[in-house]
């Protein structure tokens, strides 16, 4: 049985859809089956940024109404082949989306993938309660500035309340993934400090994530970041986010920020 | 002509409960009242001025018995407040308005039902008077402990009495109580205490940073409040008609 996750944030443009698809490629590239399913129906990007676009012909809407077969939905990466995108519709709207539909669907995929990762759209709406309803481990990505961390925050109350595992009694595992953090931003003061983000929020830190022009190349040439250029600063970041996903004990280094002595013999403790 | 008079004080809106009788109507409802009936004529004004809150949920009327079973009970001096369970297709602008998210409290107690009762019918009436104050009073006031971080859109609601939050109130959350509030953590969202006209209700917090607090329909906002507060650990209480603040330790 594969684990759902959900990367959710509440509010748009923090970087959803680059962290599911620079996870999922990272997770993938491991061996492990992983599909990244596209729940913004309306609005989808995750093609594009998976370098898909022009490989789309049925998607989520289709399979939930029972006009196509999953598998036929499903579309395999070119460059790593155990990872797979299950695009969503950009014609329909999220009306199309039924709840014993996604539960279906998701259901199929857990007993087939190892990871299920749910791009989550926007919002608190049908689309983002539907993406995260079934999750296992939700990903809140927030950037460092107050009205993402607050809507991040609206998004956790939520999923400790409308998850099936919430409503089950049990505790759905939340992660915090810090996007677009600027170094020089952060020396200047006029950012939010990773540990004024982390007591507000209080979930623990699965990494930060350096704003840089190499995700918004990644995404121009349609590859996740992690597959576009594993070496540059925000793969390193995500390749190490994977890790400590998967369980591993790594200590979270804050971009750019000069380490003191004692700093580097104790790390910083993560989650 | 009337003039709209600006006044620089704010309406004060404040919540308030009340303890009303909840009747529940069963099917067939003639068989029902006649049941009525028999308990009314046993204790004559049992119903008089007491608040009435019929509770059809799961009662399968439609409007037309609905609007009749109220007229049957108004016709017997039964005055119906609120309907509580309704389905907005059973419910009509005429109607008594619906009501949701009833609390149980302590059962009315019946009239005693023996051939006594009829002979001392007075007896019978002072039997279903309300436990007398004094034994109320030995009972502790409720309390809510809510032991997890208070997210923003959260709302906590807790009218009987005091709140206390083991975490934070986000930004955007907010907590009402009809006591005081007390928050081990960062009071970042809104508390309103004391919120059943309760003047003597405090808000307690580790860390001041809220958006807005009110003690007995008082408010103030963050942009109100001392700057020198801001962060700190504080008490927040009302004297007269103005909210204070310290800091607490």
């Amino acid at each position: 049985m594969g684990k759902v996750i959900v990367v959710t944030s509440g509010k748009g443009g923090v970087g959803k859809t680059t962290s599911s698809a620079a996870l999922g490629a990272a997770l993938a590239q491991n061996g492990e089956k992983v599909v990244v399913v596209d729940f913004d129906v309306g609005l989808r990007n995750l093609d594009l940024v998976m370098g898909a676009e022009r490989r789309v012909v049925y998607d989520l809407v289709n399979v939930i109404q029972g006009e196509a077969k999953l598998t036929q939905a499903l579309i395999r990466d070119k460059r790593v082949e155990t990872l797979y995108l299950l695009p969503a519709s950009q014609t329909r709207d999220k009306d199309n989306l039924t709840p014993e539909g996604v539960e279906k669907v998701i259901a199929a995929l857990k007993s087939a993938f190892d990871w299920v990762i749910c791009d989550s759209p926007a919002g608190i709406e049908r689309g983002a309660t539907l993406a995260m309803r079934h999750a296992d481990i939700a990903i809140v990505v927030t950037n460092p500035e107050v009205s993402s961390v607050r809507d991040s925050d609206r998004i956790i109350g939520l999923l400790d309340s409308k998850t099936l595992k919430a409503e089950n009694g049990e505790r759905i595992e939340k992660h915090l993934l810090l996007t677009r953090y600027d170094a020089n931003r952060a020396e200047r003061g006029d950012m939010l400090k990773v540990d004024d983000v982390l007591e507000i929020l209080s979930i623990p830190l699965l990494g930060i994530i350096p704003e840089s022009m190499d995700v918004l190349r990644a995404s121009n040439v349609g590859a996740p970041v992690t597959l576009a250029d594993g070496r540059s600063a925000p793969a390193l970041a995500y390749f190490e986010a994977t890790r400590r996903l998967k369980g591993e004990d790594l200590p979270v280094t804050i971009p750019g920020e000069k380490r003191s002595f004692l700093g580097k013999i104790f790390g910083r403790k993560a989650a | 002509m009337t003039d709209v008079l600006t006044q620089p004080r704010p309406i004060r809106l404040k919540g308030r409960s009340f303890l009303a009788l909840a009747l529940t109507p069963e099917l067939p409802v003639a068989d029902w009242l006649v049941r009525l009936d028999d308990l009314a004529a046993r204790s004559a004004g049992f119903f008089l001025r007491r608040p009435v809150v019929l509770d059809i949920d799961g009662l399968d009327i439609d409007r037309q018995e609905l609007r009749e079973l109220v007229e049957q009970l108004s016709s017997r001096n039964v005055r119906v407040m609120g309907i509580e369970g309704a389905r907005t297709s059973q419910l009509g602008p005429d109607m008594p308005p619906a009501m949701t998210d009833g609390r149980p409290a302590a059962d009315f107690e019946a009239p005693a039902e023996s051939e006594k009762a009829d002979k001392h019918a007075i007896d019978s009436v002072e039997s279903a008077a309300p436990v007398p104050a004094h034994q109320q009073s030995v009972t502790a006031a409720p309390s809510l402990i809510v032991s997890r971080t208070v997210r923003s859109g959260q709302s906590i609601f807790f009218p009987e009495g005091d709140v206390t939050i083991v975490g934070s109130v986000g930004s955007g959350a907010e907590v009402v109580a009809g006591g005081s509030i007390h928050v081990y953590g960062a009071l970042r969202g809104r508390a309103m205490a004391g919120s059943t006209g309760n003047a003597e209700a405090r808000i307690f917090c580790r860390k001041l940073e809220a958006e807005l607090i009110a003690i007995d329909g008082f408010y103030k906002t963050a942009e109100d409040m001392e700057p020198e507060l801001r962060g700190k650990a504080g008490q927040i209480w009302l004297e007269g008609e103005t909210i204070k603040a310290a800091i607490l330790g």
